[in-house]
């Protein structure tokens, strides 16, 4: 063994305590040092963790970021979300292949570059778009593609590729990011004026207990999709018996088409980590963590002075805002690459340093959470929330939106319109009155809510976005009549059997099956019958799967079944003749054979 | 202390359990019988398979994850939970490669009963005939992925059983599979022939080498009863005294 390679484990190992629950810093930060954490790696972690060699490994091989085989020094990770896919992706893809004369996946010979794809980095408003390394490079197009390639044989740096910065925070010094914002419509919850502390210095004149009745009484609902009300979780959370209590931040913004969070992470990361100082206050917390997708890794060093200026002023620490006892501080834990991370008990799994799979419930996370202490996970733009409704009061925040729906949302919208970017809308807008703001009135399918949610047609757009009706965590993808419905679904289908965490069986196998018909389908060998079947997969798949991924994973099919059959029915061809099924192809079937005996089937040859 | 006890309800029958029973405990100790492949009795619920999948007051829950608790209402039985069953088994067995017919398991393998029991003929999934790995490595043991159901068993013995950890998942979503202590070979493990995690797999991933028909067929676990009559005998005796 190399006594470099040991002396760099045992010296990342120590600056985490040696502590096993920090394994994602510890093997992302030997990735970037050795550029893969090899099999040698996983036995030296394993000796100075104290753990084994399998355990390490099983981390290592859940997360797309990490990697236990060499890469290139630097690695070009093409979006491939279908909103990137309708903006030209492919032939992005197709110029950096060519250019620096890889395969997809492939590995320059010189070993400076790897070239791949990877699921949505929410940057769907500025399409195509990639990560090379951490840096994200956006609108791109062919001869961009080629430039870059170039560049990048040459040496050149991943940071150097970036001339140009976004507005606003995007060109601060420790962002130099050319991502703009796209924020095209500001409201009076997040996208407003705030004077940081000003709602710390509110909520420490109550209790904690009347902090929770104000955040019950505003009527705030989490904005990651799933809209249980924040008061209640933490209401939970704060009576859950434990010695010590955390405050997560999900930040994991993974749902394809969603990008809102980049923009309150690059514009209002105060207001954010305002927001996770009062839960920590209102629960009874000292320590709060935010999980970061590995996607946006570009702004770690921005959001980490934004967090030591907040403890220079008192607003973490010990003592904050002059509370005597109260002590709140913040990390930021990186994400490496899986969405399946963004569900609450699958972000606490790899927070804790173990796989991203998803926890059984009950007990819920308000019960035993991080390190089975009582936790409250909340996302971004629920934080957010929460400090303007203790700056402006619940009163003020009730009012605004629909019935079940307080306040106002982001929605992140791409696609087929002409004004793709961030809004902040009341909730109860309709479908219909939002695509006009988007400039994408011209639709044919939206899909609300990302894959996991559901694709309507123009007979939907009288719907109102809320959790009641049309629910969305941010996405909308706006679709126009020229796009193939069916296969959008698909790709949808290849997403989550991409990142289906595999714990469960339905949704680990159960979608591949529904991806495979599906497949058929588009292929014109699809069969009426082939629509009763994955109507009655993707419900076992919606019923038993084990957490919120695999119990929407079916929704592209079930959606697209439910509001766009004709599609399906197009493409199913009438039986030709009696007792043949379109389903089987024969020199497909024969296939291995003709491979063993080296020569075409002289049969069913017609 | 009759207070403490917890009643509810699986298919209208009253149910009583302990506190921190799970809802398969509590209709394990009753006599009524859940299907399950993941869950073992002498180790942690997992909740993997799903096989269990109950409905408890209208909404989908895995029995065996799922805590007993005061006044449940459970559908156990139903034509649409049954049929739910059947298609997570088909699932298992499309996504790997089972050959009962020359497996040595074949009569002792639960994943065979479980069909059989539920009146499986074919499956409604077309097979996807995924390459899988074998490790005969180890002198006593062998590994045959093509068989294995991802229930976790192995895992989760040799590490709360055996002490051990000789086994973990590794990758995700179809690549997921079951992997060891070690770079490529069972054999560089300490995994040995007298470890519950040997005993403990459901089906033919995990088995020990030269005991293949020391049972003849015909006289195996479950050639002559369906799976889980024992914990619906244990019932039928305890009433019947």
């Amino acid at each position: 063994m190399s006594d470099s390679l040991a002396a760099l484990v045992a010296s990342t190992c120590e600056e985490f305590g040696n502590d096993r629950t920090r394994m994602m810093d510890i093997v992302r930060a030997i990735q970037k040092e050795e550029g893969c954490v090899s099999s040698e790696t996983l036995d030296l972690i394993a000796g100075q963790l104290g753990t084994y060699r399998v355990e390490v490994e099983s981390v290592v091989s859940f997360y797309a970021f990490l990697s236990s085989r060499p890469k290139g020094e630097v690695v070009v990770r093409i979006c491939d979300d279908i909103i990137d896919e309708m903006k030209g992706a492919e032939n992005v893809a197709a110029a950096f292949a060519e250019e620096l004369g890889v395969e997809m996946g492939g590995t320059t010979e010189d070993g400076k570059v790897t070239l791949e794809r990877t699921p949505c980095i929410g940057m769907c408003d500025q399409a195509p778009a990639a990560i090379v390394n951490d840096v994200p490079i956006t609108n791109l197009d062919e001869s961009k593609a080629r430039a870059i390639a170039k560049i990048l044989q040459e040496g050149g740096a991943p940071a150097h590729l970036v001339t140009t910065f976004g507005h606003g925070n995007n060109a601060n010094d420790l962002v130099r990011s050319m991502v703009t914002n796209n924020i095209r419509k500001r409201g009076p919850v997040v996208f407003s004026d705030f004077s940081s502390g000003s709602a710390i210095d509110k909520a420490l004149a109550m209790t904690p207990a009347e902090v929770i009745r104000d955040v019950k009484t505003s009527r705030l609902r989490g904005r990651g999709g799933a809209g249980f009300p924040t008061g209640m979780k933490w209401d939970f959370t704060r009576h859950s018996t434990g010695d010590k209590r955390y405050v997560i931040c999900n930040a994991d913004e993974g749902e394809p088409g969603t990008f809102k969070d980049r923009t309150i992470l690059t514009e209002c990361p105060d207001l954010m980590f305002e927001g996770m100082t009062i839960a920590g206050y209102a629960v009874g917390s000292d320590a709060g963590i935010v999980y970061l997708r590995g996607e946006y890794a570009y702004l770690l060093p921005f959001l980490e002075d934004v967090l030591s200026k907040r403890r220079e002023k008192g607003l973490l620490g010990t003592n904050i805002g002059g509370k005597e006892g109260f002590a709140f501080d913040i990390r930021i834990q990186m994400g490496a690459g899986a969405y399946i991370c963004g569900e609450e008990t699958a972000l606490i799994s790899s927070c804790e340093g173990q796989r991203g799979d998803p926890k059984n419930r009950p007990p819920f996370p308000a019960q035993k959470g991080y390190l089975a202490s009582p936790t409250t996970v909340n996302n971004v733009e629920t934080f957010c929330c929460v400090a303007r409704i203790l700056d402006q009061g619940p009163g003020w925040f009730a009012q605004m939106g629909s019935k079940g729906s307080a306040g106002t949302k982001l929605l992140s919208v791409s696609g087929d319109c002409t004004s793709p970017g961030v809004y902040e809308v009341p909730f109860g807008i309709t479908l219909g009155d939002f695509l006009k703001l988007a400039g994408g009135e011209n639709a044919a399918a939206v899909q609300v809510g990302g894959p996991s949610g559901q694709m309507v047609g123009p007979d939907d757009f009288g719907k109102t976005i809320c959790y009641d009706d049309l629910a969305t965590g941010g996405s909308v993808m706006v679709f126009g009549p020229h796009r193939n419905i069916l296969e959008i679904a698909a790709k949808f289908m290849d997403f989550f059997v991409e990142e289906s965490c595999g714990y469960c069986t339905p949704c680990r196998a159960g979608n591949v099956l529904l991806q495979g018909h599906l497949k058929r389908i588009l292929d014109g060998r699809g069969e009426m019958e082939d629509l009763d079947y994955m109507q009655k997969t993707g419900e076992t798949v919606k019923l038993t799967s084990r957490c919120g991924l695999g119990q929407t994973s079916p929704n592209p099919v079930l959606s697209t079944l439910k509001n766009f059959r004709p599609a399906y029915e197009v493409l199913i061809k009438e039986k030709k003749e009696e007792g043949f099924k379109a389903a089987f192809d024969i020199q497909e079937a024969l296939g291995d054979s003709k491979g063993l005996i080296g020569r075409e089937s002289t049969i069913y040859n017609d | 202390m009759m207070s403490d006890r917890i009643t509810f309800t699986i298919d209208g029958v009253e149910v009583q359990a302990d506190p921190g029973q799970t809802i398969l405990q509590a209709a394990d100790a009753a006599g009524v019988y859940i299907p399950r492949l993941c869950a073992h009795k002498e180790l942690n619920p997992f909740g993997a398979c799903r096989i269990c999948t109950v409905m408890v007051n209208g909404r989908p829950q895995a029995a065996c994850t799922t805590p007993a608790a005061n006044g449940m209402i459970i559908e156990n039985e139903t034509e649409e939970l049954t049929d739910n069953r059947r298609s997570i088994v088909e699932m298992l067995f499309v996504e790997g490669n089972h050959y009962c017919m020359y497996c040595e398991k074949s009569g002792n393998c639960e994943l065979q009963a479980m069909a059989y029991r539920l009146s499986i003929m074919v499956p409604r999934h077309p097979y996807q005939f995924p390459d899988k790995d074998i490790d005969g490595s180890h002198p006593d043991i062998m590994i045959d992925r093509n068989r294995c159901i991802l229930c976790a068993r192995c895992v989760r013995a040799s590490r709360d059983l055996d002490d051990k950890n000789v086994f973990q998942f590794v990758g995700r979503g179809k690549e997921k599979k079951v992997w060891i202590n070690s770079e490529a070979k069972l054999s560089d493990t300490d995994m040995d022939v007298t470890d519950k995690a040997t005993d403990i797999c459901p089906v033919g991933a995990i088995i020990k080498k030269r005991t293949g028909y020391e049972i003849p067929i015909g006289q195996r676990a479950y050639d002559h009863k369906p799976i889980g009559s024992d914990i619906e005998e244990a019932k039928a005796t305890a009433e019947s005294n």
